[in-house]
């Protein structure tokens, strides 16, 4: 780990740590400010405003006004893509800045800040800019002498409680599609996460968009983010974050307004690694299935299943790559795994290592934490896990994977089914048909074979059982942000229905 | 204002004997666990039609375990959508060939018009049903276009177990409504029908088998709301539920839904739908749609048009046509094919539209007509004009669901809308205007799901129902309404050599 290389970046002066409402950046009503931390060390990177209740009053209002009265929902979707597109360009103008704001927030890897997740962020805004245009409705096939079609209209004001493991990439994710669909928002970001959001809300208003569209309020989940499910004028929201907490949301949203609820909720995904799959490869996408961004990521393949024929070489194979896996300063562009991004999820993570040793599950590799200072742990396999143990049942959100060996394809299919989640899966296999079959049969929203995390802005991520409801990327998720209306006419002298 | 009941009328209907009480599980007719029954009333009367068994928690699982162990290991997911629809279509066809027993079963039930059971609910319940079961082989993915070297494409596969809570307004169309594309998308269910209205259901069920569905694919647990209901809502198996009725139980049905297993929620939450005529309306068509926009059915439907505002330039001809359509309007036993309205579904109802009559008058409105209950036994309620209201009044905000509407004058365009819009709910609308840009302008300025232009209540099998703000979300009729009951997976795999993305 070395720690020498913090002079070579140059790490930005914290510009914006204030609310973003109607296209200033405010203090919040109490004065009240909060620390965001690095988790590279445990000190205080800077101060940002806490917005409470008051403050998503006031930012409702300002959304609420402009999507009632403002210019936004009222443009063409052309004239709302022009706009974004700017806004994406600032974006990929200020790669740099924006990484270092995550990597010093997040602990996210810089050299993936700028070469993926930035122009990532980039690339959605674009990719929903090019569909806000193309928001059809449909004419209906009545079958009596009516002319009906569908109108799609946007929801009116949403709110976005966003996380922290992955700053930049969910705030373009869920707020594109609701500028394309002509929405306006109130975001709150992560409270561990807050500088980027801010900064990004700067860019939207150098772009062009409209007062009161996109308000960001940092602050709390129990306060904040709160507020936001709770409130009577906020249309939708959409959560991404632990099934406790989006539990709350949909409460909240039922018990104040009946708004439209979407959730993004976690996973524990299986990989399946059949015995014609080439090990390197398998070994290679198993670890980083897990390692990448520490682990910090909802569709991790936090359980392994490896056919009998090729398990022992594959364990030998993951061991040799764990041991050259290099945990360090995520400035450091050697560097594959930052530190966890704060005290609580570092501490949360240990506990889950602890309980694996506890419940008899054999700790194969790793299994301690790195390092003097900040949130850092060894990259940590555990093998001979069963799904009843709390290490298979419970998403850790860490660098901790769970490794077992089966024989038949009806017993993985079983195994990686029993689990409350359902997010994604991967498979690893060359043959036709035990892809189809087992891609068919995974309860999961998203199945990849002989890959993994391979999102792409037109495909949708959804999750199945507990991990939510309502489509992230892709055409889809532009529904959650859109009313269908039908409109009906009798017609007259009509040729044909 | 209309006739009383005529008791001789009902003897020359053959009232059907009460065949099915019991509870419909995996595909046989029990009792509930507890051996409880309650008691299902004839809303002409007050008398009991029959007891049904009452289903309660214990029968809530049996009838879920049933539906899993169907979804999980049973034909009805496997089987091509072709198969699904051939059962379906026997399905269809036996509900035609049963018209009259379900009609009357419908109009002992519920009150509503025998007459119009024959015609038109039974039979649109089976042209349902056809609709969703021609759709069940054409439930399509995408192929995604990739941006990087990769095959991808979406599987829309069926949900699960899924919950039904249907209302007691429209018993046999709303089950339909609502199994119809649970259904053709593969899933199995467990239905819970109104505890005002159960019998239809459990005839249907009866028909279900006959048509060959599998036993599991459609349970029916006859029971309360606070029990079987709520058995449903918090149940840690059933992957997601749809219920229409009012927005109190609706969001004891979301948190529900929440604090058990985080099913997927629809709902559908009733409305305040507005209907605004201009000028350039003819009265008498105006009139009559207004009318019948609160009186249909009794003014127990979500849509009902209770709010209608009048453009100033028509407003007197179109409240005398009103008043003289009204005292022409016949309420009485929905047997007699002149009737026109029937008796609310129970006491609970007619009690509370009497109250909110109440309230009307003493919040200021002016009564026009009616304002009275009509006869000595049953819950028959006259049609009832209220003018002159605020949107501030409680008979302006709440939906009464009854056959009480609230009439009002406007100047402009812009006043109508902005009164139209003022209102938690969203549901539907009407326009009565030839004015093409006007029917424009105002279809899209409303914010509900369904607006009707110079015509109401003008559903169709192919056109989505929805609500906007508090009048819930999921599409219900349409191709829409499949989603509800539909996953997206979404299959990824690297491509080697490819001439183009």
């Amino acid at each position: 780990m070395g720690s020498g290389l913090e002079s070579f970046v140059k790490i930005p002066t914290i510009k914006f740590t204030k609310l973003f409402i109607n296209g200033e950046f405010v203090d919040s009503i109490s004065g009240k400010t909060l620390e965001t931390i690095d988790p590279r060390t445990g000190e205080v990177i800077a101060r940002v405003a806490v917005g409470d209740k008051e403050d998503v009053d006031l930012a409702v209002k300002a959304a609420r006004h402009a999507f009632d009265s403002g210019p936004w929902p009222r443009y063409s979707g052309s004239a709302r893509a022009r706009i974004m597109m700017k806004f994406a360009d600032l974006i990929d103008q200020n790669v740099e800045e924006l990484a270092a704001l995550d990597t010093l927030d997040g602990g996210k890897l810089f050299s993936m800040g700028k070469a993926a997740d930035i122009p990532r962020a980039a690339s959605i805004l674009r990719y929903y800019a090019g569909a806000a245009d193309k928001i059809h409705g449909e004419v209906l096939k009545m079958s009596r002498e009516f002319h009906a079609y569908t109108l799609r209209e946007p929801i009116g004001v949403v709110g976005h409680i966003i996380p922290w493991n992955i700053p930049s990439g969910s705030f373009s994710m869920k707020v594109s599609p609701t500028l394309a669909a002509g929405c306006t928002m109130v975001v709150k970001p992560a409270e561990q996460t807050p500088l980027s959001a801010l900064y990004y809300a700067h860019l939207a208003k150098l772009a062009g968009i409209p007062d009161g569209v996109i308000n960001v309020v940092t602050g709390f989940g129990p306060t904040a983010g709160a507020a936001i499910s709770s409130h009577m004028d906020i249309d939708a929201v959409s959560f991404t974050g632990s099934t406790e907490v989006g539990r709350k949301v949909m409460q909240a949203a039922a018990t104040s307004n009946l708004k439209v609820v979407s959730l993004e909720l976690g996973g524990k995904s299986p990989l399946i690694i059949f015995d014609d799959a080439d090990i390197d490869i398998a070994a290679e996408l198993a670890l980083r299935g897990i390692l990448h961004n520490k682990g910090e990521v909802c569709v991790a393949s936090s359980r392994v299943y490896v056919q009998e024929g090729i398990y022992d070489e594959l364990v030998k194979k993951l061991v040799a790559k764990t041991k050259a896996w290099v945990v360090g300063d995520p400035f450091d562009p050697k560097v594959q795994q930052g530190p966890q991004v704060d005290k609580k999820q570092f501490e949360k993570i240990l506990s889950y290592i602890e309980h694996g040793k506890r419940e008899g599950a054999t700790l194969l590799t790793g299994g301690k934490p790195l390092g003097g200072k900040g949130y850092y742990i060894a990259p940590t396999i555990f093998t001979d896990f069963k799904e009843e143990m709390l290490i298979a049942k419970d998403e850790i959100f860490g660098p901790v994977m769970a490794l077992a060996k089966f024989k038949t394809i009806d017993e993985a299919i079983e195994r990686a089914n029993k689990t409350r989640y359902g997010l994604a899966a991967g498979i690893m296999t060359k043959d036709l048909n035990v892809a189809n079959t087992v891609s068919r049969s995974i309860r999961a929203g998203t199945i990849w074979i002989n890959c993994y995390f391979a999102f792409d802005n037109d495909c949708p991520v959804v999750g199945y059982k507990t991990s939510g409801f309502g489509s992230d990327l892709g055409l889809e998720a532009l529904y959650k942000y859109l009313k269908v209306k039908s409109v009906v006419t009798p017609l007259y002298n009509t040729p044909w229905l």
